[in-house]
């Protein structure tokens, strides 16, 4: 560890001793969370999400592509993660590194593993053409905890998302051409509809130093971190995906602990989501 | 390509915009917390960010300049920025742009200043209606001025074209696509020096005057937004000293 963080890392811990942390929270409280839903034009759905000073970007971009060959009539889903050198002086260009493919693959599990994408709504024709979801997510300001704030912004971008059949109206009327069921398709979907959704799941991420646990860490708690939990919980209370990082380990009650505050915190997300997607 | 559109329509353009007017500019500086400088702008339907880092020690260390600093401007698209998802990473177009970017910078900082180091300007491209390496340099100019990189000017960007053999300020989405020329220019402004200039398309000499001469004033207008955007940020500050 270089001199900086070793002295940042000292005054949290002494700020921890007497139950406090560097901006004033208690130790499960989240930072201020402002979501602005579909800001992208060109964009199916998007949404910025901005958790204290960490502000994400997420768009959905959708196409109509093939199925997998065992799940032949579900849609088929990609998320990726760009760490853009815009976000931190830390970040460099080129192919995503493993925190970004990290990154991405964590919220993916999030929204696959809760089944919130209802992907059997997503079939055009059975084995031979599925819509294809694309999102992209894009760290604009990096202040800590990119876990929780791309997962809200992937899931408020598909909230706004439409199903464009309007823009892909040319590739479908050819398609039917050789696909006679994509008539009956464009026929029972006229035009751009809402991209079929249940219940979100909301990911809360926390970190351990020095024996303390933390929720939505800011970047230089993460800096000084020892492990990391990330959980998914959907409205009933379920945990749907757990991320543990980092080579610190946590004892088996903070576990536990970490799971109930992520199930307590992730209820008043949710209910932040709602509003702002009018659910 | 449709040759069948019209892009006139009564002496106004599709958007109603007449042949010498400018899209609807926004500018805002300083809207990031990690980076240095920061700029968000809309122009049309361009929604850009760009943010300055640095200067600092340039690395891998055979880029750097013993007599000097380099700018290394990055111009990148969101995948999600254009209708057909845009495959992540740099391609052709965006490494070009991202050079002629750094070029047209690189005259106006003083890079004497800082030997050995390197000013990584990022240029993300968010929401993407056509001109957005004219936005993006411009956007790219008030992100270094709230860095506080020393410079000798503001540079500053716009473009003009031919539809229809008019010749028109600023091409919207389908002007570029189915207009006959365009032609992005960034000037120094206090100078009147040229930083950029491309042009594709089909211009008689009579006709690059009149568009040249568009493209200017247009950086002109553009240049006062930009000094606005940067008082607008910077002017309380200065009051409570």
């Amino acid at each position: 560890m270089t001199i900086l963080p070793s002295i940042k890392r000292e005054y949290l811990i002494k700020l921890a001793k007497d139950g406090k942390r560097v901006d004033g929270r208690t130790f499960d409280e989240y930072r201020k969370i402002e979501i602005e839903p579909g800001i992208i034009s060109k964009a199916e759905g998007s949404a910025k999400v901005k958790i204290g000073k960490t502000q994400v970007l997420a768009g959905v971009k959708m196409d109509i592509g093939d199925p997998y060959p065992d799940i032949p009539e579900e849609g088929v889903m990609t998320t990726a993660a760009e760490l853009i050198p815009l976000a931190s002086p830390d970040f460099e260009a080129g192919p995503p590194r493993e925190d970004a493919v990290e990154l991405a693959r964590v919220v993916d599990r999030g929204i696959r593993e809760s089944e919130v994408i209802q992907v059997d709504k997503l079939c055009i024709e059975p084995y031979e053409k599925v819509w294809m979801i694309f999102i992209d997510i894009h760290i604009l300001d990096y202040d800590g905890n990119l876990f929780d704030a791309a997962s809200l912004a992937s899931l408020t971008a598909l909230y706004t998302a439409h199903i464009p059949i309007e823009r892909l109206r040319p590739t479908l009327e050819k398609l039917q051409e050789s696909h006679p069921v994509i008539k009956k398709y464009l026929e029972e979907h006229p035009k751009d509809y809402k991209l079929p959704l249940k219940d979100p799941p909301i990911s809360c991420t926390s970190v351990k130093y020095n024996g303390i646990v933390v929720m939505d860490p800011s970047f230089d708690e993460e800096e000084t971190a020892e492990a990391r939990l990330t959980v998914a919980t959907d409205k009933n209370g379920h945990i749907r995906a757990m991320q543990k990082g980092l080579n610190g380990a946590f004892t088996q009650e903070e576990v536990k602990k970490v799971i109930k505050a992520s199930i307590d915190n992730g209820k008043k997300i949710r209910e932040l989501l709602y509003k702002i997607v009018g659910k | 390509m449709k040759s069948d559109i019209k892009l006139f329509i009564d002496g106004k353009r599709l958007d109603g915009r007449k042949s010498d007017e400018l899209r609807k500019i926004k500018i805002e500086a300083g809207v990031l917390h990690r980076a240095e400088g920061s700029c968000y702008l809309e122009w049309g339907g361009n929604k850009i960010i760009a943010a300055i880092y640095g200067p600092r020690e340039a690395i891998p260390r055979h880029t750097q300049n013993p007599l000097r600093a380099i700018v290394n401007a990055r111009y990148n698209m969101a995948a999600f920025s254009v209708d057909d998802r845009k495959r992540p990473g740099p391609d052709r177009r965006s490494t070009e742009i991202s050079k002629v970017i750094s070029e047209a910078l690189e005259h106006v900082i003083l890079l004497e200043k800082f030997p050995r180091a390197a000013i990584d300007v990022n240029i993300e491209i968010l929401d993407a209606e056509a001109g957005t390496r004219c936005a993006g340099l411009t956007a790219a100019a008030v992100a270094l001025v709230d860095a506080g990189i020393p410079m000798k000017d503001i540079p500053v960007a716009c473009a003009a074209g031919k539809i229809e053999n008019q010749i028109v300020l600023d091409l919207g989405k389908e002007e570029d696509n189915f207009g006959s020329a365009d032609m992005p220019l960034a000037i120094s402004p206090r100078t009147g020096e040229i930083l950029l200039l491309q042009m594709d398309g089909h211009l008689t000499q009579e006709e690059f005057d009149k568009a040249f001469d568009l493209a200017l004033k247009g950086c002109y207008i553009v240049s006062d937004l930009q000094k606005k955007a940067i008082l607008e940020k910077y002017k309380p500050i200065l009051k409570e000293e």
